[in-house]
């Protein structure tokens, strides 16, 4: 049963252009939010460049554990990501919408752990304002940089997932509908595409924000 | 060009993926309690590169994509670089005068 | 056949098909889109227009007797914003762009209409953000928002003004991301890129900038919200924060947006001069190319405009000599139309006046930007009204007059009908000698040391500024006439047929105006753009 959705909008000439178009169009996209946060890689290099003793230390509040925790759950529901597009590619309903729900939580979890990272931030007026301390931080004067780009940085990433999140739910209520097979699952790999772009960008964030100067050697 | 777009990767290369991606990162998070001086920076660096690629081609396809796709792909990470190294290029040769500022 | 038939309005076409004001302001035609962003952009460039009435009034006297300082601060930066991100930067991509690339590529549409309507609504969301904060008071930081002032000390409103650049620039992201996808996959059986016509390279190599250079003003631009709504000292020296960061950021966008505005006016240009020629473009592939070096090298040179703000000198050289490299695939295309021209027919038209005017001006806008890129002279001449010059014989020389030289060469096959050509190449005449009028004092003043943004000057400037307010005035009925006499042949114009210039793109192979579905058969292209036959000739009137 092909849905209205699946029909050839009347302005491709076949079905291949069309799933063409999207592709390219949502590459075109990624490429966009590359530069994105492009802008805030930029502000992150040049400080922690002028600021190497400050970043060190202030890296140093952050929670290793969770940090790598959340990075294996985001890792996680990539996978669960991928397996939605492979079982959407070969036609099997009900094992799309159980990958879609898996990566939902996932997300969830994700978000969850994020947020009780953030409330300790607030706990220890780790936020960059009128209140900003950093106990016990090497050139705290500069440290709260580093926790502005900490929290540009991740809440961008966090927009991102929380956006991806209702975007899941309105593919698991289309793919519990059935709209989804082999013919045509473009939406469900284009999402695919956005969500594992979100993963990248927190693979670079980990050890960005979390692993500088664990070890204590720029201090010693 | 039709073969592209229907290609079925093999679950087992995403199951090999995630693995790698998972050893990974907790290698990157206990390589960085070890003091390599200013080679913490790059290996983690090189490690999330890595990481990212496994992603970008396997689970994003990009490896069995067409040329066009790949170019799309190459262009963003290359304005990415002229972006980050351009202005660093102010910023590293920033003093070389002596002169504050300049 | 010798004599064309008499020309008739298609019956059904994409402006009668249906009436009612939903199938305007939902549709999902390009054509109608295309229209829906002219009005808009008419709209802001009167606005804008206004606050540069507003400048040159008060320019008029060396004392600031008009308007007080915090006035005018707040005129030049409404003047800069409205003009750059809200008729510039959307005038001839989202008005002409939309219209012309899916019919010049014998495409039903643009490979994404949904998201084409999306963007047309997201750019008047931002522009409705931009509008409400002048409407509230304005905001005096120039288009510029260098921080701190912007984030610390400004009493404008920054907040929403920010905001509205961010939402604008969305919608610009879309346009290019939807021509980039059309251009590489909608194109008609046979249409290889080399047959292309050169606008639809131009307009790729624009929407190359608007996706790679637009995401990072954004981001800067809502750091800057951020930092003045929460104080997290992003830019802020009291944190440790870096401005000339704000500046490398701001600029590497804000740079190539300036050939965001000019490629495509390079691309009108391309037409109009070998259509009025009857010939094909000197070196095809030349300019084609030179639309992507462009674009390419135009995102290198961000760094000219950073030489006296404590970048360091190294960076400096590295930028200018960059900058100097820009220059030479302009100098291309110029050089290319001209010999374009060498032992074509040439026909006098008021799209032609249009195209001639571009290449004066910009070739003078182009050259006084070397003069700009040299370090040494740059110290002399920063913030001074040469820059002024300089960049407005860019943007209003260059891009204004690509803008109504396209719309006078297309205006037959948007609405049907002929413009008066009296009236028309009048105005054109006028626009010219008036901008030049306004402009060129300007590099004299500025040289000799008049300041920009500020209102106040000593009294032996005066003549030159009274020169400047004379041809801006010229200016302003030169821009209104068009408005008049192009609104008057919507009812009273010539019937004008499917191809009234004997051109050879397929824009000109459907009717006048367009049906819903721009061809009854998908065209197949079997040649190279701008083939002119005796077909094409027979319709020279």
């Amino acid at each position: 049963m092909a849905s209205q959705s699946t029909a050839l909008q009347h302005h491709f000439e076949n079905a291949e252009q069309q799933k063409d178009a999207s592709t390219i169009g949502m590459w075109v996209f990624l490429v966009t939010e590359i530069m994105f946060f492009g802008g805030l890689f930029l502000a992150y290099m040049v400080y922690r460049q002028a600021y190497p003793a400050a970043f060190a230390s202030a890296s140093n509040k952050t929670d290793l554990w969770l940090g790598a925790a959340n990075t294996t759950v985001l890792i996680c529901s990539s996978l669960t990501m991928a397996l939605a597009v492979h079982y959407a590619s070969i036609g099997k309903k009900n094992l799309i919408v159980l990958f879609l729900v898996l990566t939902l939580l996932l997300g969830g979890t994700f978000l969850g752990v994020k947020s009780v990272e953030y409330h300790d931030k607030w706990v220890h007026h780790e936020i960059p304002g009128a209140n900003f301390e950093c106990e016990g931080c090497a050139d705290a004067q500069h440290a709260s940089l580093f926790f502005a780009c900490y929290f540009g940085m991740t809440g961008l990433h966090a927009t991102h997932m929380i956006i991806g999140i209702f975007i899941i739910l309105y593919l698991i209520v289309k793919a519990r509908k059935g709209d989804y097979g082999p013919e045509w699952h473009t939406p469900v790999e284009m999402f695919g595409l956005y969500w594992h772009f979100v993963d990248i960008v927190w693979i670079f964030l980990f050890p960005l924000l979390y692993l500088i100067d664990r070890s204590g050697g720029l201090k010693g | 060009m039709a073969d592209h777009t229907h290609h079925i990767v093999p679950k087992r290369v995403y199951f090999a993926v995630f693995t790698a991606l998972i050893v990974l990162t907790w290698v990157t998070a206990w390589i960085s309690t070890v003091d390599l001086g200013r080679m913490n920076l790059v290996v983690a660096l090189s490690i999330a590169v890595f990481k990212a690629s496994l992603v970008v081609l396997f689970f994003m396809h990009i490896a069995y994509a067409t040329k066009l796709t790949k170019m799309i792909v190459f262009s963003g990470i290359y304005w990415l670089i002229l972006l980050l190294f351009i202005t660093m290029e102010d910023i590293w040769t920033r003093g070389w005068m002596g002169v504050p500022g300049r | 056949m010798i004599t064309a038939p008499s020309p008739v309005l298609t019956k059904k076409n994409y402006l009668n098909e249906a009436h009612s004001l939903k199938s305007w302001l939902l549709t999902k035609d390009h054509k109608r889109i295309g229209i829906l962003y002219l009005i808009s952009v008419t709209f802001f460039f009167m606005l804008g227009g206004l606050y540069a009435a507003m400048i040159r009034l008060e320019l008029m006297t060396p004392a600031g007797d008009l308007l007080e300082s915090n006035t005018y601060n707040k005129v030049f930066t409404m003047h800069g914003v409205l003009m750059v991100f809200l008729f510039l930067i959307p005038s001839i991509p989202a008005v002409l762009g939309n219209f012309l690339l899916p019919l010049m590529i014998g495409a039903k549409d643009v490979a994404f209409p949904r998201l084409n309507l999306l963007s047309y609504y997201v750019y008047l969301a931002g522009g409705l953000f931009i509008f409400t904060s002048l409407i509230l008071g304005g905001v005096d930081t120039g288009w510029t928002f260098y921080t701190p002032f912007s984030t610390s000390y400004s009493n404008g409103y920054v907040l929403t003004t920010g905001l509205g650049i961010f939402i604008a620039g969305f919608s610009s992201i879309l346009t290019g991301l939807n021509f980039i996808v059309t251009i590489h996959r909608m194109r008609a059986p046979g249409l290889t890129w080399f047959r292309l016509p050169l606008f639809v390279w131009a307009h790729y190599a624009t929407s190359m900038i608007q996706i790679l250079g637009t995401p990072v003003v954004a981001v800067t631009l809502f750091l800057v919200v951020l930092e003045r709504g929460l104080h997290i000292g992003f830019f802020d020296p009291a944190y440790g924060g870096d401005p000339v960061l704000f500046q490398h950021m701001f600029w590497f966008y804000s740079h190539p947006a300036v050939y965001i505005m000019i490629l495509p006016s390079m691309g009108v240009v391309s037409e109009i001069i070998s259509t009025f020629s009857s010939k094909k473009p000197f070196g095809y592939t030349f300019i084609a190319f030179s639309s992507l070096a462009i674009a390419v090298f135009g995102f290198l040179v961000w760094g000219h405009h950073l030489y006296v703000a404590s970048q360091s000198v190294y960076a400096g050289m590295v930028f200018s000599i960059l900058t100097y490299i820009v220059a030479i695939p302009s100098a291309i295309k110029i050089f290319n139309w001209l010999a374009t021209m060498y032992k074509g027919s040439v026909r006098i038209t008021t799209p032609m006046l249009y195209a001639f005017g571009f290449m004066g001006l910009f070739t003078i806008g182009g050259l006084t930007g070397l003069f700009l890129a040299s370090i040494g002279l740059d110290v002399h001449l920063t913030d001074t009204y040469f820059v002024v010059a300089h960049f407005h014989y860019v943007m209003v020389g260059g891009a204004i007059m690509g803008f109504l030289g396209g719309i006078h060469f297309w205006w037959p096959k948007i609405t049907g009908r002929m413009y008066p050509e009296g009236w028309s190449k009048l105005s054109a005449i006028m626009v010219f000698c008036g901008f030049n009028l306004t402009f060129f004092p300007q590099f004299l003043v500025g040289y000799m040391g008049m300041p920009r943004r500020y209102h106040v000057y000593p009294p032996e400037f005066q003549v030159f500024n009274v020169l400047s307010t004379a041809g801006a005035g010229l200016l302003g009925v030169g821009y209104f006439v068009p408005f008049i006499y192009l609104l008057w042949s919507l009812k009273y114009g010539k019937l004008a047929g499917d191809n009234p210039w004997g051109a050879t793109g397929l824009e000109w192979k459907t009717s006048s105006p367009p049906i819903h579905q721009n061809f009854e058969v998908t065209p197949v292209v079997t040649q190279e753009a701008y083939t002119y036959t005796t077909e094409e000739v027979a319709h020279i009137g």
